[in-house]
């Protein structure tokens, strides 16, 4: 049976409820709606990784940088690319250094105690995903476009996601002293594994609606006037309607409001989307279709 | 009860084809214990972030949490409907023992559907969700209900409500609005149309959730809820789906392109280069420590499209088409040729950097000379092309034929077929019918199979997997 509604408040780190994640990310500057707030609670509350996935520019980053601001942790951030390994991604012997201690050794101690003695914390190397599971602060562990990496780093990233914990075959295991709060990001450009998805709640961020988009240009570039940032999300949610190569995205209208701030626009008509489109659409294709489909004099 | 509910909801999601294990069933309960469950978003999004972990099996999803865990019962805020002041109260009024409901029957006359149809233009025109929603709930109780067997088994219908309030007529009063708006004429079209599928999408769903609540869940699911876009036949297809599968035509070439250029990477040392080795071995001693390879050179397809785009086909031959342009930098060189019973090269609308629908619309105007008699005849085009074009085929191209083998009982011209296969290095034949569907009727694929190898080829997830393989 389901029992409603009661758990212990004072052992949550994170956030105390979806209207509380809600309230302190937009108190940070991260406006949020039903579904992000609700799984960024829950997030915390059942210690499980996060998959963020979504366009290009949807505030995904922006979203566990958010967090970390409103819950005063430190963001660690693994950036993920192509040839990424485990001496990148999780730790490293520091053999130059073991060299050293080798080498200043005299004759007279044996190999064993040798041996103990570089196989040690002050030989190790740790990289991000190692940093975060060894602090005993609170941590926002950022894994950045998981997507980019080969097949092989997510068998990596398996035994971190479910059980928080690094097998270092000199050492042993080291666990989470306190589980950090994961955080991944994919562009979806490669299909995960059903392994990894499996450990991860799952939230999918796509261009906010009007109103919500006129919120965050508001609350983030100070000087744009309420006219201004409805007409630009306007003729971006039109531009989304259009087939483009590329969407514009949030941070997008981000950028073109700040272009129109700087240039001192204080009105959006035509002659001023023309002069600014190249902020928002990087495709001349796209350019080209933006300019007829509304009806923009050239 | 709640548990009842949750372990049917769980059921029904795999049923639809979205694979939740155990774990994810576990993770799920256990994450609504965490919450309130008085709001419904929030049980929503609790539900979809523990069990929904791909983008596109999202709609489905959608479909059966509004069935199992429906935003109301009955008729709810009836007062909504009409007498616009009326919206404080949100009970929930349940069809038995309303007193209401001989009074609405009554209710339903053309003055009354006057009135609905008014209130529906100004919500679509202001593009007020939350009213257009009521409005759905209330047009599909007041002009959808059926009068079913016995009292009380009354069942309802969108396309009855749709039938009696014609909300197709309402685009040019929308389109007037938006235009004075300052959007152009084919935006403004292409908006009504947007919005006015949002209303009959959201009857079509209220039908659905009064039928489920009459006749229980389970008996609906199976029916409503549709395929994946993936996996969504070529040729059942409807045209919302084909708009929203041209949307996906360049996030599905990217993602191709770069699973290719991890594989290739994987593969990427070639054959040992003895000169470079040796010459690095001279710092070790002359022994080869490290060996160096030469870089691997990527072999190129150069591709003829051979595409059928007789009316039944079209969507398909249109849809492949797009996505081997789209992949065009993976290919050394590409020729499309479009036929109905004559052949037209359209090689030409593919313009680097093009725009898809531009490219479209050319495709549809050329394609429209491929047409001699407007009947689809395979032996024809494939001689008609031998003739037009023998320039086409060398020893490194890989010939590709997209069609259904459907030829109108016409001459198949294997010759032609025949010195094709000759002059070309590689063939395939795509064919976007259902296996068993072939060599019915008119369907003379096996003929054609015995000289091009032919694949079977009725979805995204197919066409996708099969241009990975012969790249």
């Amino acid at each position: 049976m389901i029992r409603p509604y009661d758990r212990d408040v004072s052992t949550s780190t994170w956030f105390q409820s979806p209207d509380d994640a809600a309230t302190r990310l937009n108190a940070v500057g991260y406006l949020t709606d039903t579904p992000t707030a609700t799984t960024a609670y829950l997030t915390g509350a059942l210690e499980k990784p996060l998959l963020l996935e979504g366009p290009a520019g949807v505030g995904k980053t922006e979203l566990a940088k958010a967090v970390a601001r409103a819950t005063d942790a430190e963001l660690i951030r693994l950036q993920c690319y192509e040839g990424l390994d485990e001496a990148r991604a999780l730790y490293e012997w520091n053999y130059k250094k073991q060299l050293l201690r080798i080498q200043a050794t005299d004759t007279s101690q044996d190999w064993e105690q040798t041996h103990d003695d570089i196989f040690t914390d002050e030989f190790l190397l740790t990289r991000p995903l190692l940093t975060a599971i060894r602090r005993t602060e609170p941590t926002v562990l950022l894994i950045d476009e998981v997507d980019k990496t080969d097949v092989e780093v997510e068998g990596l990233l398996l035994e971190i996601l479910s059980d928080f914990q690094v097998t270092i075959p000199e050492m042993g295991t080291v666990s989470a002293v306190r589980k950090p709060f994961v955080i991944l990001t994919s562009n979806a450009s490669r299909e995960l594994s059903e392994a990894v998805k499996r450990r991860c709640l799952y939230l999918h961020l796509d261009y906010p609606d009007a109103k919500r988009e006129k919120e965050i240009v508001l609350s983030q570039v100070p000087g744009v006037s309420d006219k201004v940032a409805g007409q630009l999300v306007e003729t971006i949610g039109r531009m989304r309607d259009l087939e483009l190569k590329k969407s514009p995205s949030i941070a997008e209208s981000v950028d073109w409001a700040r272009t129109l701030v700087a240039l001192q626009i204080g009105k959006l008509d035509d002659a001023a989307i023309t002069r600014t489109l190249g902020v928002v659409l990087k495709h001349r294709s796209d350019q080209e279709r933006a300019v007829r489909e509304l009806k923009l004099g050239r | 009860m709640l548990l009842d509910r949750h372990i049917g909801f769980v059921e029904a999601l795999r049923a639809a084809g979205l694979s939740v294990s155990l774990a994810e069933d576990i993770d799920a309960a256990r994450a609504l214990t965490h919450i309130e469950l008085d709001d419904r978003e929030t049980v929503r999004a609790v539900y979809a972030a523990t069990l929904c972990k791909r983008d596109g099996h999202r709609p489905g999803f959608d479909q059966l949490f509004d069935l199992w865990f429906p935003a109301l019962i009955g008729d709810g805020r009836m007062g909504a409907g009409i007498s616009a002041g009326d919206t404080d109260g949100y009970e929930l009024v349940t069809k038995e023992g309303d007193n209401e409901l001989a009074q609405q029957l009554a209710d339903d006359g053309p003055q009354a559907l006057e009135e609905f149809r008014e209130e529906l233009g100004r919500a679509l025109q202001e593009d007020d969700r939350q009213r257009i929603a009521e409005l759905a709930i209330f047009g599909v109780g007041q002009f959808g209900a059926l009068p079913g067997q016995g009292p009380g088994r009354s069942t309802w219908s969108a396309y009855t409500a749709m039938k009696r309030i014609r909300p197709e007529d309402l685009a040019f009063r929308i389109m007037q609005g938006l235009e004075a708006q300052g959007f152009g004429e084919e935006e403004a079209r292409a908006v009504a149309t947007r919005r006015i599928g949002v209303f009959t999408g959201l009857s079509e769903a209220d039908a659905v959730r009064r039928i489920a609540q009459e006749k229980g869940v389970e008996k609906v699911q199976e029916t409503v809820v549709r395929p994946t876009l993936d996996r969504l036949d070529f040729l059942s297809m409807r045209r919302d789906d084909v708009e929203e599968l041209r949307r996906q035509i360049y996030p599905l070439a990217r993602r191709l392109a770069t699973r290719l250029t991890q594989e290739h990477h994987a593969r990427r040392r070639g054959p040992l280069d003895f000169r470079r080795t040796v010459r690095a071995s001279i710092a070790t001693g002359g022994v080869p420590l490290t060996t160096h390879h030469k870089p691997k050179r990527p072999h190129k397809t150069e591709l003829v499209v051979f595409c059928d785009v007789s009316g039944s086909v079209a969507n398909f031959a249109a849809f492949t088409l797009l996505l081997v342009y789209a992949l065009r930098e993976q290919f050394g060189k590409v020729r499309a040729f479009t036929f109905v019973d004559d052949v037209v090269e359209v090689t030409d609308q593919f313009v680097p950097g093009g725009d898809l629908v531009d490219i479209m619309t050319g495709l549809v105007a050329q394609s429209a000379q491929a047409a001699r008699f407007g009947r689809t005849n395979y032996g024809r085009a494939f001689s008609k092309f031998v003739e037009k074009y023998p320039d086409a085929l060398g020893p490194k191209t890989s010939f590709l034929v997209l069609g259904d083998a459907r030829s109108n009982y016409a001459d198949l011209k294997i010759d032609a077929l025949k010195t094709i296969v000759e002059r070309s290095k590689k063939q395939w034949w795509l064919n976007p019918e259902v296996r068993r569907n072939w060599d019915t009727g008119d369907s003379v694929a096996t003929r054609y199979a015995d000289l091009v190898p032919m694949v079977e080829c009725r979805n995204l997830t197919q066409l996708s997997e099969f241009v990975h393989d012969i790249l």
